[in-house]
C-alpha cells in the first residue's frame, strides 16, 4: 500500500497550484452561459495549459500529453479544492469526442474533435425515445437512404441541452429487417436542419433539463455516419462506458457531506443546534462511513489504472448504483437538518443554500433512473460482476 | 501510488486460504462450537504461520507485520468463521503488551502457547458489573471478556489502568452467546491479584481501534462468505424449471449485496493502512470501519440467508455461523450507535 503520489508529482501539483493563483480572477462566471465569449476563452486558456483535453492529440486541438492518470487526478483534485472552473464538459467533451478518436474517419476527428473541445460546437445526445428507454436497442426512429442523403423520422426523449446544441449525435434504426442491436447507425447531424422541432420538458426540480426531439423527414448527407452502417450499437455502448463513471463522483460526495455538517452547526430547533442533537448526528455518521467507503473504493480504482494486475471490475461496477444514492441520501439529510425550512425553494427568501439542497435531492433521483436505472445497474453487477444468468427472453408474442 | 495489498500480502493471503480451506471445514468448526474438541490445533496451525505473533517484533519471536497484514488475516479468518484467539490475544493483547513494555509474554504468546484474553468492557462502557482495584487488588466482575480460554487476562478499568491477571487467580465461567465459533466469558475478582501493566488510557483506546478494525475485516470475510454462498446456491437451486438465480428479483438481492460489500474491501485496507503510516487517520477510520462493516454485514446476513430460502434458516447449511459470528463482531467492543458517536467525538462535532 503507498498513497503517495511520489516526489515526481509534486512539482505538477505547484504548478497546477500556481496556474490556478494567476488565472482564477479570469473564470466565468454563473452569468456566462455556453456561447459566451467568456467561457471559450477560458476553455482555450485551459486548453493550452494542459488543463482542458490533455491527453488528445494537438493535431485535433487537444494539449497533446502523454496519458498520466495521477496528473489528471492532481488537476482535478486542485481545481476541487479551489472551486476552479474546470471549463465545459458537455456530452460533447466528454461522451463523443472519445468515440471519434476511437472509431471515427480522419475527416471526422480534423472536423469536429478541435471545435468540440473548444466548446464552438455543443452537442445533444439523441439515445433514447419513448419507447426504448431501458431497452434502448429497441428504438425505432428510423432512417432511410434516398440518394446521398439519409431520411430521419421520429422522436428522442431526455435529449439534454438540445436547445443550446448546434449538433445532435444520434442513434436511429437503418436496418429494419437485421436483428435489433444490429440494425443501429450513429448519425451526426446539425440541429438547425429543417424539420427538427424541440419542446422542453419540465421536470420535477421546475427547470427543464431536458427535450423532447421530433424529426419529420430531415434530410442528413449520407457521410455523417460514424462506423459503418448497422455498427451503431457498439458506437453507443462504447460511450455509455464513459458516462457511467462520471456520474458519481466520491469527492462530490464528500463534500456536500461536509456541508451538512456546516449545516448542522448552524441551523437550530428552540435554540440547540441540531448538531447537538444524537440521533441527527448518528445519520450523519452513517453517511460519513458510506461516502469514506466510497472515497476508498475510488482510490482503489485510481491504482487499478496504474497497477495493471489489480482486478476492480466489481468494483468499479458498483460506483453509479451506489454513488447516485448516497449522494441523494445526503442531500436528504441536508432537508430533514432544516425541517420546515428545507421547504423553501426558488424565490423564498428563507431558502438556504439557494434551494440546492432540494434540487439536488430531486436532481440526484433523475441521476438514479437516468444513465441506467438502478435496477439496470443492479442487473449488469449480477450478471458481469457475479456471473449470475440472465433473465430468460419471452419469446415475442406471434403477429397475428 | 498502489492501493491494495503487496505481493507479500497476497501470498501470506493464499496461503492462509488455503490452510484454512483443508483444516477449518465447516464440519471441524461445528465440533469446536459443540465444545467436543479444543480450538487448540486450529491455533496451533495458525502459530505455525505465524500469526498468533503477527504485531509481535521479532525480537521475541513474532513476524513484526503491521496491521494491513492482519486485516488481510482477519478478513480470511471471517471467511472459514474460523475460532481462535486471533482478535484477542494476536491483535489487542499482543499489541497492548508490547506498547506498554510489558514483553515477558510476548514470546509464548507468539509461539501459540499462550493466550492473553481482554476483558475491556468496562472501558468500552460498563453495562453490568464493574472491576475496582485496592492495592493492586481487584474486585467485582467483568463480563463478555474474550476468550474462554485464554491463561491470563488484561483488564481494563473504566479510567484506562490495565491489569493483567493470572486465570488461576480468578473465578471464570464460560458464557453461551449466538456466535459458537469465539468463546466469551465473565470473570469474578475478589481481592484477586493483580499487575499493573498500563495507566495510559490512550493506549487502551488505540488498542480498540485495531480490535474494531480486525472485527471490521472479519465482517467482511464472513459477509462475502455469504455472498459467495448465495449466488453458488442460487445457480445451483431450481424452482419453476429455473435456476433461482436467473430471477431479477434473486439476482437484484446479490447486487446489492456486493454493490455494498465491494466498497468495504478498500474500507477496511485503508483502515489497516492507516495504523500503519497515516496515524492521525487511524482512531476515525477505525471507528467508521466498525459501524459500516457492521451495517453491511448485517445486511448482508440477512440478505444471503433469504436468498437460500429455507434452507439458509436450518442448521444443515450452517450458514448461521457466519450470520452469528457477523452479529458478535456488530456488538462487541461497541454497538454501531456507540461507535458512530465516538467517530463524531473524534471529529469534534459534539462533547463527551
Amino acid at each position: 500500500m503507498d498513497l503517495s503520489y511520489g516526489h515526481e508529482y509534486d512539482t505538477f501539483r505547484e504548478e497546477v497550484k500556481s496556474f490556478i493563483q494567476a488565472h482564477q480572477h479570469k473564470q466565468p462566471g454563473p452569468g456566462d452561459g455556453l456561447k459566451s465569449p467568456a467561457l471559450r476563452e477560458w476553455q482555450r486558456l485551459l486548453i493550452e495549459n494542459g488543463y482542458h483535453s490533455r491527453t488528445i492529440s494537438s493535431e485535433y486541438g487537444g494539449f497533446g500529453a502523454e496519458p498520466d492518470i495521477i496528473k489528471s487526478r492532481i488537476i482535478a483534485e486542485e481545481f476541487g479544492a479551489a472551486r476552479m472552473h474546470r471549463g465545459f464538459n458537455g456530452q460533447g467533451v466528454t461522451m463523443l469526442t472519445p468515440v471519434l478518436l476511437e472509431m471515427g474517419s480522419e475527416t471526422q476527428k480534423q472536423t469536429f474533435v478541435g471545435p468540440t473541445i473548444n466548446a464552438e460546437i455543443i452537442w445533444c445526445q439523441g439515445y433514447s425515445e419513448p419507447g426504448a428507454g431501458s431497452d434502448l436497442a429497441s428504438l425505432t426512429t428510423k432512417a432511410e437512404l434516398d440518394g446521398d442523403e439519409w431520411v430521419i423520422n421520429g422522436q428522442k426523449i431526455w435529449t439534454s441541452t438540445a436547445h443550446h446544441a448546434d449538433w445532435i449525435f444520434c442513434l436511429v434504426r437503418t436496418e429494419p429487417d437485421a436483428p435489433k442491436h444490429l440494425g443501429i447507425s450513429f448519425l451526426l447531424f446539425r440541429m438547425d436542419t429543417p424539420g427538427i422541432e424541440i419542446r422542453p420538458l419540465v421536470d420535477m426540480t421546475g427547470d427543464a433539463n431536458f427535450n423532447e426531439v421530433f424529426f419529420t423527414d430531415v434530410r442528413v448527407p449520407k457521410d455523417q455516419i460514424v462506423g459503418e452502417r448497422g455498427q451503431g450499437w457498439q458506437v453507443a455502448n462504447a460511450i455509455l462506458g464513459h458516462e457511467r463513471g462520471s456520474l458519481a463522483t466520491p469527492d462530490a460526495a464528500l463534500n456536500r457531506l461536509n456541508g451538512v455538517k456546516r449545516l448542522m452547526r448552524e441551523e437550530s430547533i428552540n435554540g440547540t443546534p441540531i448538531m447537538d442533537n444524537p440521533i441527527f448526528r448518528d445519520r450523519l455518521m452513517k453517511l460519513e462511513g458510506r461516502a469514506l467507503a466510497m472515497q476508498y473504493n475510488d482510490m482503489r480504482l485510481l491504482s487499478a489504472k496504474i497497477n495493471k494486475n489489480q482486478d476492480v471490475r466489481l468494483a468499479a461496477m458498483i460506483v453509479k448504483l451506489a454513488g447516485t444514492e448516497l449522494r441523494h441520501e445526503i442531500e436528504c439529510l441536508g432537508i430533514d437538518v432544516m425541517g420546515e425550512i428545507g421547504l423553501g425553494y426558488g424565490d423564498n427568501p428563507h431558502v438556504r443554500g439557494h434551494g440546492a439542497w432540494q434540487y439536488q435531492y430531486m436532481f440526484y433521483l433523475g441521476l438514479i433512473i437516468g444513465g441506467g436505472t438502478s435496477q439496470i445497474q443492479k442487473n449488469i453487477i449480477s450478471e458481469r460482476g457475479l456471473g449470475m444468468p440472465k433473465e430468460p427472453k419471452i419469446p415475442a408474442a406471434s403477429a397475428k | 501510488m498502489e492501493f491494495g495489498l503487496s505481493q507479500d500480502q497476497l501470498l501470506l493471503d493464499d496461503s492462509l486460504r488455503k490452510y484454512l480451506s483443508t483444516e477449518v471445514s465447516l464440519e471441524s468448526v461445528r465440533k469446536v462450537a459443540a465444545s467436543d474438541v479444543s480450538d487448540n490445533d486450529m491455533w496451533r496451525g495458525l502459530a505455525d504461520m505465524g500469526l498468533a505473533g503477527i504485531v509481535i517484533p521479532e525480537a521475541h519471536g513474532g513476524a513484526e507485520l503491521g496491521m494491513l497484514d492482519a486485516v488481510a488475516v482477519a478478513e480470511a479468518l471471517g471467511y472459514a468463521a474460523c475460532p481462535g484467539p486471533f482478535l484477542s490475544t494476536a491483535i489487542m493483547g499482543a499489541h497492548l503488551l508490547n506498547r506498554a513494555g510489558a514483553t515477558d509474554p510476548l514470546a509464548g504468546m507468539a509461539s501459540g502457547d499462550y493466550r492473553v484474553g481482554v476483558a475491556f468492557s468496562d472501558f468500552v462502557g460498563a453495562r453490568k458489573g464493574q472491576v475496582t482495584e485496592v492495592n493492586s487488588q481487584l474486585s467485582g466482575q467483568s463480563l463478555y471478556a474474550l476468550d474462554a480460554d485464554a491463561d491470563a487476562y488484561l483488564v481494563a478499568l473504566a479510567d484506562g489502568r490495565v491489569y493483567m491477571v493470572e486465570t488461576e487467580h480468578l473465578a471464570r465461567q464460560s458464557l453461551t452467546t449466538i456466535d459458537v465459533t469465539r468463546s466469551v466469558c465473565e470473570l469474578n475478582f475478589s481481592q484477586t491479584p493483580a499487575c499493573l501493566v498500563t495507566e495510559d488510557a490512550q493506549l487502551v483506546r488505540d488498542t480498540i481501534y485495531r480490535g474494531r478494525t480486525i472485527q471490521a475485516a472479519d465482517t467482511l470475510g464472513a459477509a462475502q462468505y455469504m455472498l459467495d454462498q448465495a449466488v453458488a446456491y442460487s445457480l445451483d437451486r431450481k424452482q419453476f424449471n429455473r435456476a433461482i438465480g436467473s430471477f431479477q428479483a434473486v439476482k437484484h438481492m446479490c447486487a446489492e449485496m456486493a454493490s455494498q460489500l465491494e466498497p468495504c474491501r478498500s474500507f477496511v485496507w485503508y483502515a489497516g493502512h492507516a495504523f500503519d503510516e497515516m496515524d492521525n487517520e487511524a482512531a476515525l477510520t477505525a471507528c467508521h470501519a466498525k459501524a459500516h462493516l457492521a451495517e453491511v454485514g448485517q445486511f448482508v446476513a440477512k440478505t444471503s440467508t433469504e436468498v437460500h430460502g429455507g434452507m439458509g434458516f436450518t442448521d444443515l447449511v450452517g450458514l448461521h455461523y457466519w450470520f452469528k459470528r457477523i452479529g458478535f463482531n456488530r456488538q462487541l467492543l461497541g454497538s454501531p450507535e456507540q461507535v458512530r458517536h465516538e467517530a463524531a467525538l473524534l471529529q469534534g462535532l459534539c462533547d463527551a
